[in-house]
């Protein structure tokens, strides 16, 4: 039973992983950029939850709708001033570089506003735990959220994407900047349009990863952030299912891990488990094998 | 000689030795008069520290043209053995400063063997995967140094990963390494003296690398991997060879370090990926390439955060909107062709005035 239980956590936060890394895989095909503020913007999105949700009382869906609101917000300003100037600059370091310092300064400013003791996260959950087995195995309101939510983000945004206009443009812009362009799609508006995108899937992500482990410090949304990257590049960056399939597999080593072999070196296999499939398979287990022209 | 001299790159180089020597004669001297400050001069041993981490970092990215985020993970390998070898040899090598100088080497030579050992499978990997990996080394470098218990006692050493009693050592043994407590008991040898001789070692390897042969073919896979590949250059070997010196002079410099404290542990500020992101952002921002930018932008950003220390808490928000906009000023298409827009109006007036006086 309790392997079942690891297992059901494992997928729960893979879960997280998965809508987290979705938004670093779409940033990253569009705009080609490791977008090192996107774990920060987790951050943002469980502080404005925990302000409204916590501190002024307010609904949690509703709370929920506007952390949403405002790490979209938050998304497309840093895009525009910090990232946009850059886009054609010599070395693609420089807006590396410039998305650390974006890191940097969302931190501190949650440094300076909330202190850098971690608070207490009131879970917004609100649906009791399911008791399987004759209680033997419990699974916890926030787990069958998390799952639910990451399919149907997966399933919405693979529909936006195939089906619409936008979703077209965004496949288009990621595939040729230039060719996008003289087909008459406005290309700077569809990088904004994920940015806005990814943002948003981070503030979820942010709710859903503070109500599993309810703890939140300005330095929160680091780790999650590089992990999701890491899902991302596990399951072929810049592909929707292969974010999931990454997501979830990280998620469960690394619960696996934490429960069977060692606590402190579970971040070190779920490392040592990345450079193996990339060593094998170095665009990840569902990425494209790209042909470099001479 | 008159000749050597001509050339400029050699003037180039020469210049940024005289840089670094001139430097240390000041702070010598404000030192002996009294002029600094102590928390100043507690910062000389960490500047030393991160100008070799910047300088040996460029020889990876600026030079071989890789993005490597794995720097700090070769520093703490370095910080390790070099502090785990002192301490060991303390009773057996009385002189201070040979016991000193072979920890540096062995940190060197660990990291340069942990360098070989990475980059075999890595350097295949490109670009953001590359850097992705590295960071992953780093973190993995970082944990499993954090579970290793190291003691000695008149057996030998015992090595365990659970905790001090599964050592099993003799009463009298002392623990050198306390998992995530990390290492304590070092001689605290480190000192700026040494730190400079060793910024300057480190630039004259790095610079005789890039002006040699080799140099060279390391400098023609960044430019054309292809190309370089069809006239012959043996990529996996120039590869191996600039990331391994990298690392191995990360490994000094990180012996360096460690020997500057009592106690030190690989933490996630310390030894983590924010270190290596770190100094990468000296390797940007001083220019990518360009060994001297490097050690400017090292010192400088050190000291940044140290002088804002009076309005403490708005210093590291200072410091990211500073690094913001100079990536912006710097790198932007528009802000480039602003300065060349200034450039041209400032000479073509210069140009003006002389003309009048003529």
């Amino acid at each position: 039973m309790s392997l079942i239980s690891y297992v059901i956590n494992g997928i729960s936060l893979g879960s997280v992983y998965a809508i987290i890394a979705l938004g670093y895989s779409m940033v990253y095909g569009i705009a080609k950029m490791l977008n090192f503020a996107h774990g920060d913007v987790i951050m943002v999105g469980g502080f404005v939850v925990y302000t409204m949700a916590s501190g002024l009382g307010i609904n949690p869906i509703l709370s929920i709708l506007c952390s949403m609101a405002f790490c979209t917000v938050l998304g497309m300003t840093i895009e525009r001033i910090a990232y946009r100037p850059l886009r054609n600059a010599t070395s693609s370091l420089a807006v590396l570089i410039t998305a650390i310092g974006v890191s940097y300064f969302l931190q501190n400013i949650a440094l300076i506003i909330y202190g850098s003791s971690p608070k207490a996260f009131t879970s917004v959950v609100t649906i009791p735990s399911l008791k399987l087995a004759d209680g033997a195995l419990t699974i916890s309101g926030e787990t069958i959220v998390t799952i639910v939510a990451c399919i149907i983000i997966m399933v919405v945004l693979m529909l936006f994407i195939n089906k619409t206009k936008a979703g077209q443009a965004m496949l288009a812009v990621s595939e040729d900047k230039g060719a996008a362009a003289l087909m008459g799609i406005n290309v700077n508006g569809t990088i904004a349009l994920t940015f806005a995108i990814g943002s948003a899937l981070a503030a979820i992500a942010g709710v859903l990863l503070c109500s599993a482990y309810p703890s939140l410090s300005p330095y929160t949304g680091a780790m999650p952030g590089i992990k999701a990257f890491v899902a991302a590049v596990f399951g072929g960056i810049g592909s929707i299912p292969g974010a999931l399939i990454g997501g979830i597999l990280l998620g469960l080593i690394e619960i696996l891990s934490k429960a069977y072999i060692s606590s402190q070196l579970s971040d070190a296999i779920v490392f040592a488990v990345l450079i193996v499939v990339l060593l094998v398979k170095p665009t990840g287990i569902l990425g494209k094998q790209i042909q470099e022209k001479v | 000689m008159k000749r050597l001299l001509q050339s400029k790159e050699t003037k180039k180089t020469l210049i940024t030795f005289g840089i670094v020597i001139i430097t240390y004669i000041i702070v010598e001297i404000l030192m002996l008069c009294g002029l600094l400050s102590n928390q100043l001069q507690g910062l000389l041993v960490p500047i030393c520290y991160y100008v070799m981490l910047a300088i040996s970092l460029n020889l990876t990215v600026g030079i071989l043209g890789e993005l490597s985020l794995g720097h700090a993970g070769f520093a703490c390998v370095g910080v390790f053995t070099g502090t785990v070898f002192s301490i060991c040899m303390q009773n057996v090598i009385a002189a201070s400063w040979i016991r000193f100088a072979l920890a540096i080497i062995l940190g060197a030579l660990f990291a340069g063997i942990v360098g070989i050992l990475i980059g075999l499978p890595v350097l295949r990997l490109k670009g953001d995967y590359l850097a992705i990996v590295t960071l992953a080394f780093c973190e993995i470098i970082k944990n499993v140094i954090n579970v290793i218990y190291l003691g000695k006692d008149s057996q030998g050493l015992h090595i365990s990963t659970t905790d001090t009693t599964a050592l099993g050592m003799e009463p009298e043994g002392v623990v050198i390494i306390k998992g995530a407590q990390g290492v304590t008991g070092m001689p605290q040898d480190a000192n700026f003296t040494i730190g400079i001789l060793l910024i300057l070692i480190t630039l004259f390897i790095v610079l005789n690398l890039v002006h040699s042969r080799d140099g060279r073919a390391i400098m023609a896979i960044r430019d054309n991997l292809i190309a370089a590949e069809s006239v012959g250059i043996n990529i996996t070997k120039y590869k191996l060879m600039a990331f391994s010196i990298s690392a191995a002079l990360a490994g000094a410099a990180g012996a360096y370090y460690g020997h500057n404290f009592n106690n030190i542990k690989a933490a996630t500020n310390n030894f983590g990926y924010n270190m290596s992101i770190m100094v990468l952002v000296f390797v940007v921002l001083g220019g990518i390439g360009n060994m001297r930018g490097s050690i400017i932008a090292a010192v400088l950003l050190t000291l940044l955060p140290e002088m804002l220390r009076g309005i403490s808490e708005y210093r590291l928000l200072i410091y990211s909107i500073v690094l913001i906009g100079m990536m912006l000023f710097n790198w932007s298409p528009k802000a480039q062709a602003w300065k060349e827009k200034m450039k041209v109006r400032i000479l073509g007036k210069l140009k003006k005035n002389q003309k009048e006086v003529q």
